[in-house]
């Protein structure tokens, strides 16, 4: 078979309704700023330059090469794309690859699209935006910044994405943090050093072959500086959140608790929103329709801003 | 081996039954709410699972994919399984059994166990119904329901574009893979096959053919942009109006809407 199942896209089922439900909101937020970022800067060639771009990440996970034991490593594609066309338009070309993914080949899950989303498609492009950005400064102009920066990029954004989901199943309350960190990083710091090495492979490539399309344009940096800080924040959370979650026993477990979330976690499954938060409803069951009505406006509200902001770009540029 | 072309790829199954016949908004909503409802179902509320199991195979079997189909797909998502696996022992409760590895000592409790068959049941229950949707759905139906439901218009765009290229670049992909097959060595049982490449050397070729792959799309879609200028392109993005719902797509959707509202209310009632 051509298709693997990537480890890091988590199936239906994984994830609390309340953390699935959190995270469709933000990755719509995200992918909608995306949107209208990439409409703004409007170039017209974008449109199929985008469309054809997430088939070519799609199809270039197909490229696998055998490392050892049966097993063989492929390219995921979110620093790569990153590289050549910006960090906006990446986060719209992974949603695609990530959202075809879900929706035609069930590699992930559709409420747990949410949280697949924000790990690869928003996680794994602003942290290589980042990584890419920050060491291509330091290089200043000399080429190795270009290759430097695409490896560590590349393996950063991995490893990265890993780390979110782990996290993710340990808040959910389905692999406990000390287990689910470990395992998850570990695995994918190698699994990242293939990707590292296939994208320096592709730059090699690309930089023979079409130099121009890593011209660095220094006016490119100021659109991106939004997403430099996201990558930026990002990077530090989960540098300093995974080692608390996984060496500190039940660490995530704390900060859920200090949140008043770990009745959320530990509770059945269908207790959204703790009693407490409902005084007026002491029902148990109308207090988890209320719940559900609650998760579905937040998804709505989200999707209804989107959709606004999307509609409110400016036609003429 | 490498196959030659990747039309296979497409999970639609063009067969004639109510399932396939019914409108696709009308089945994206339901495989949606019906992901919800598994996932608002309590742990361990079996009857309940059993009940949207009946569902989902019902389902399966009124819309002639044939259940060998669909569960041979559903297998996909089962090594996911093993990230709950802790769960079993990291639970506490009524103790069921001790595993001794070396000096680590487990104890699996009824509770957490429960808990991570409840993980992978839900999980089951939910790819099924994401696999009859997309193999009784063509493509451009599910582009209408995505629409239908106030997705971005350039996203649904984007993943329009993004289907019709698929096969093309995938081809490409392939072509990349043979050429690769029939240039360099790899291990095999006869004496004369070349000894395997290193690693490194491995992985900058499949870097170089992922480069070569992206090039190409570069280069497609100038060639697209010039064929969408030609046809008037000017920058936006246009889609046909939709059609509205039919009486009979609302009655299957309040139908199954009141089915997916009453299994909930009974898992939250009596397993809460």
């Amino acid at each position: 078979m051509h298709f693997q199942m990537a480890p890091m896209h988590i199936p239906d089922g994984f994830l609390s309704t309340l953390v699935s439900l959190g995270l469709w909101a933000l990755s719509l937020v995200a992918v909608g700023f995306s949107l209208r970022q990439v409409g703004r800067q409007l170039d017209q060639r974008q449109v199929p330059l985008m469309g054809v771009l997430a088939a070519a990440v799609f199809a270039g996970q197909m490229l696998n090469f055998a490392v050892a034991g049966g097993t063989s490593g492929h390219l995921l594609g979110a620093a790569l794309a990153t590289i050549l066309i910006g960090p906006w338009a990446a986060v719209v070309v992974m949603t695609t690859v990530v959202s075809i993914q879900a929706l035609v080949f069930q590699d992930g899950g559709l409420l747990s699209l949410g949280a697949n989303l924000f790990n690869m498609a928003i996680i794994g492009t602003t942290v290589a935006y980042f990584v890419y950005t920050s060491i291509r400064k330091l290089a200043a102009e000399k080429p190795w910044g270009l290759f430097v920066g695409g490896v560590a990029a590349a393996w950063a954004s991995i490893v990265a994405a890993a780390f979110a989901c782990a996290l993710e199943l340990a808040l959910s309350g389905t692999s406990p943090a000390n287990i689910a960190v470990p395992t998850m990083g570990g695995i994918h710091m190698l699994i990242g050093v293939g990707e590292a090495l296939i994208t320096f492979g592709a730059l090699a490539f690309l930089h023979t072959a079409r130099r121009d399309l890593f011209r660095h344009d220094p006016k490119a940096f100021s659109p991106g500086a939004l997403a430099y800080l996201f990558g930026l924040g990002f990077a530090l959370l989960l540098a300093i959140l995974s080692p608390i979650a996984s060496a500190s026993p039940d660490g995530l477990e704390w900060v859920a608790a200090q949140n008043g979330y770990l009745d959320a976690i530990r509770e059945p499954i269908y207790q959204l929103i703790p009693d407490y938060l409902f005084p007026g409803i002491s029902n148990r069951a109308l207090a988890t329709v209320a719940a559900g009505i609650t998760g579905t406006l937040l998804v709505f509200g989200a999707a209804v801003g989107v959709a606004y902001l999307h509609r409110t770009k400016s036609p003429n540029s | 081996m490498i196959s030659v072309h990747v039309h296979y790829l497409d999970p639609h199954r063009s067969l004639d039954s109510p399932v396939h016949a019914l409108d696709a908004r009308v089945k994206f909503i339901l495989t949606v709410a019906f992901i919800l409802t598994v996932s608002l179902t309590p742990y361990a509320a079996w009857p309940v699972f059993i009940l949207l199991l009946a569902a989902v195979l019902s389902v399966e079997i009124l819309s002639r994919l044939g259940l060998g189909y669909v569960q041979r797909r559903a297998s996909l998502a089962l090594p996911f399984v093993l990230a709950a696996l802790p769960l079993a022992f990291s639970v506490e409760g009524t103790n069921l059994f001790t595993m001794r590895l070396g000096a680590w000592t487990q104890t699996a409790s009824l509770e957490g166990l429960e808990r991570f068959l409840s993980v992978g049941f839900k999980s089951w229950l939910s790819i099924q119904a994401a696999i009859v949707l997309t193999s009784s759905t063509s493509f451009p139906d599910l582009l209408r329901a995505m629409r239908a439901v106030r997705l971005p218009r350039l996203l649904v765009a984007m993943f329009g574009l993004m289907w019709r290229y698929l096969f093309v670049l995938a081809d490409e992909a392939l072509r990349l893979m043979r050429a690769r097959a029939a240039r360099s060595g790899r291990p095999g049982p006869r004496a004369d096959s070349r000894p395997m490449p290193s690693f490194a050397w491995r992985a900058r070729v499949a870097g170089g053919m992922a480069g070569s792959l992206f090039l190409r799309a570069f280069n497609r879609s100038d060639r697209i942009y010039g064929a969408m200028l030609s046809r008037c392109y000017d920058g936006e993005v246009r889609s046909l109006p939709l059609s509205s719902l039919s009486p009979s797509g609302w009655l299957t959707l309040a139908g199954g809407f009141s089915l997916l509202i009453l299994l909930l209310s009974l898992g939250v009632l009596f397993w809460g």
